[in-house]
């Protein structure tokens, strides 16, 4: 606890340095993140943050000195670099995106790789550290890193902020863009350099390793809550900041740990809750609708069908059912029926005594009008979409569960109230 | 004798990744494998630490789990969440990868593993560790006896399940219809993905295995339309890539992975410029011939 005082209280410079770091680098790349997400180029990001290594230790092995000017140029020259290659070898030859992404990252990766370990060996005392690049130490940021990188993030959301319509415009409709005249070439140009930008800032706190996961995963969390672009981007922002946070206090609390791997795990909890519990979009949610209309779907199937055994027998509705009737007329799952029963039972659309089940007044209403709109729908089918009538019980068996009351009155006007439905079976009015 | 020990080792990691590359690439599945070879990391730290040493059945498995564990979830977020395909790859590989990490640091010193090894193998270290039987007979390396079986499991997998990999790559909509079931395929394939991740694990560690997944078969599939050519095009680039890398890094006193890696990628470069076919100088040469004929 006292750490977490001492911690938030920012009272120690370099404390100070690790949280506004950590927080700015993840916020803007998981602003930019947004963008890329949406345009369905998430892993272009995971070339990039890859493809860095190489230009950080070229640019160390040219000045010999870890000066993080020096080395965010070097990492933005081959991070573009990467980008105009995946582009032009997708574009020039049958190798499809995915295959170009992997390729540039690994042979990038590898060159970075063999180059660290050859500076390792060289025996230049300033190399030390150098290798806090691939997974991320917050606690090793400087006050000079930190001006550096924090300026990167302020451009970073400032270009956001100027080129935020055109942005929005790229991301969902490239084609509409281009046709009423927007430079969507330039401005991808711009989104690529802003991408390349946010993971050159995050590279000292998360690593080139798991730097794409500051791109899509912020990104990716914040989708499930909103469809709006803004909310959207204050909140990935917000989001990643947060693992920011607290990443750089695990580091902070155990410096054997390393930082990039803390955010990156505190920001994919955040995403997997998200995929599961966000209201609308979430599994749980999605899980929870399906149910619900099955259960609904299936007790107005049995409805329905008591109400088509009272037209066999002569209109005799209330009569009392028996599972065995029911089910001679439409197979269902027995245990499924039970507890379909037993719900409308509950409900008070049936009642049941020692014959079996019957209607009641509400039951019978229920079971006549989903007919009713059964019927009309295939009706409607045959009259205005022309198709033939031995096709439309299908359909009609779906969206008998979905047609509202407003809806049931506009076919019935439609329709001119018929009688008869395409296989001159009587359609059910309400007296 | 060590580099002939340590180029054998490299080349039998490099051929059945990219006899399985050849097919991520056919299947536009590039990433996917990219994403299980980084996820299977938290398998192999669980297995290190459970049985407490490199014991390779353990890790086999544990890669394994993960493996389709990994291919499960991609699968999953995508389809109940409607998450994005290429979101839903990012989100859980570096996830997964992340708690790799983690586990290696909580368990440092515990284990004999670390942060370097998972980024760029011990390939060098291949001749010194060596496989000694309880009465001390020496059976030479090690890790070869692991290698040599990933790649024989890997070869008779291929060689017995051809046609299904042949036709759910190419024909997923005919093969269901001859009865093969795709999904099956697709997950005994990425199953295949994994395993063959821990051997390379050992050797180059777990990132630049996708330079042996993807770019020797993306360098092959430049070369020719035919698939058996380029899977024997394919292990030929292995062996190569291994050749040249070992010399490089050698020469360079650095990460031969990352030679390897680095070797691969001028080998690809060189087929996208000078392919008799796709090659792009070679197409404009072959158009300029054509209009000075016009002319």
């Amino acid at each position: 606890m006292e750490h977490l005082w001492e911690f938030l209280s920012l009272s120690d410079p370099n404390i100070r340095y690790v949280v506004l770091g950590s927080v700015l680098l993840a916020a803007s790349s998981a602003i930019v993140g947004t963008f890329t997400l949406l345009k369905k180029k998430a892993l272009v990001g995971d070339a990039v943050a890859h493809s860095v290594l190489p230009g950080v230790c070229l640019a160390f092995i040219l000045s010999g000195v870890k000066n993080p000017i020096y080395l965010v140029i070097g990492a933005f020259v081959t991070g573009w670099i990467s980008l105009v290659l995946i582009d032009f070898i997708t574009k020039r030859s049958k190798i499809k995106e995915d295959t170009a992404i992997g390729l540039i990252l690994s042979v990038f990766f590898g060159i970075g790789i063999l180059m660290l370990t050859v500076i390792q060996k060289s025996g230049n005392a300033a190399q030390s550290g150098l290798d806090h690049f691939l997974f991320g130490q917050a606690a090793s940021l400087v006050g000079q890193d930190l001006v550096v990188f924090s300026g990167i993030a302020l451009i970073l959301m400032v270009a956001v902020m100027i080129f935020f319509k055109e942005f929005a415009l790229i991301a969902f409709d490239t084609n509409f863009a281009q046709t009423i005249g927007f430079p969507v070439r330039a401005l991808e140009l711009v989104l690529t350099t802003l991408t390349v930008l946010a993971v050159v800032t995050g590279i000292q706190a998360i690593g080139v390793v798991l730097m794409a996961a500051m791109l899509i995963t912020p990104a990716a969390a914040a989708r499930f809550w909103t469809d709006k672009l803004k909310v959207m981007i204050v909140l990935a922002a917000g989001l990643g900041a947060f693992s920011g946070l607290v990443g750089a206090y695990i580091s902070y609390v155990a410096p054997s740990m390393p930082t990039g791997p803390w955010i990156v795990m505190v920001i994919s909890i955040i995403a997997l809750l998200s995929f599961f519990l966000a209201p609308q979009k979430g599994i749980l949610f999605r899980m929870f609708t399906q149910r619900k209309f099955q259960t609904q779907m299936l007790e107005e199937n049995i409805l329905k069908l008591f109400y088509h055994l009272g037209e066999q027998s002569d209109h005799q509705y209330y009569q009392a059912r028996n599972i065995e009737d029911i089910t001679k007329k439409r197979p269902f799952n027995l245990a499924k029926l039970r507890k379909g029963l037993k719900n409308l039972n509950q409900q008070g659309f049936l009642d049941y005594s020692e014959y079996g089940w019957t209607f009641t007044n509400a039951g019978k209403n229920k079971g006549q009008r989903i007919t009713k709109l059964h019927r009309l729908w295939e009706l409607y089918l045959t009259e205005y979409l022309r198709i033939a009538p031995d096709h439309v019980h299908e359909d009609a068996e779906t969206i008998e569960h979905i047609i509202t009351p407003e809806l049931e009155q506009r076919l019935e006007e439609q329709l001119q109230y018929p009688r008869l439905d395409p296989h001159q079976s009587k359609i059910p009015y309400q007296d | 004798m060590e580099a002939f020990w340590i180029i054998a080792a490299g080349s039998l990691v490099a051929i059945p990744c990219g006899l399985l590359g050849c097919y991520l690439i056919l299947r536009q599945m590039a990433m996917v494998g990219d994403a299980i070879s980084h996820a299977v990391l938290p398998g192999i730290v669980i297995a290190f630490f459970i049985s407490g040493q490199r014991e390779p059945i353990s890790m086999l498995l544990g890669a394994s789990i993960l493996g389709v564990i990994t291919t499960f979830l991609i699968e999953f977020f995508h389809t109940k969440a409607r998450l994005q395909t290429d979101a839903s790859i990012g989100v859980t590989f570096t996830w997964l990868f992340a708690l790799g990490i983690i586990l290696i640091s909580v368990f440092a010193g515990k284990i004999d593993l670390d942060q370097d090894c998972v980024l760029y193998g011990e390939i060098s270290y291949v001749p010194i560790d060596l496989w000694i039987t309880a009465n001390g007979t020496i059976m030479g390396p090690r890790v070869m006896y692991i290698m040599g079986a990933v790649f024989i499991v890997v070869l008779l997998f291929i060689i017995i399940g051809y046609k299904e990999l042949f036709l759910t790559t190419f024909d997923p909509k005919f093969a269901a219809a001859s009865g093969i079931s795709v999904a099956l395929w697709h997950y005994l394939l990425m199953g295949a993905v994994s395993f063959t991740t821990v051997g390379a694990f050992e050797s180059v560690g777990a990132i630049l295995v996708v330079a042996l997944l993807i770019v020797p078969p993306a360098t092959a599939y430049l070369l020719t339309e035919n698939l058996q050519k380029m899977m024997l095009i394919t292990a030929g680039l292995g062996v190569v890539v291994s050749f040249f890398g070992y010399y490089l890094a050698a020469w360079l006193d650095g990460s031969i992975a990352g030679a390897m890696s680095l070797v691969a990628g001028v080998l690809f470069a060189a087929a996208f410029l000078f392919s008799p076919q796709e090659g792009l100088l070679t197409r404009k040469k072959r158009m300029a011939f054509a209009t000075n004929k016009d002319s």
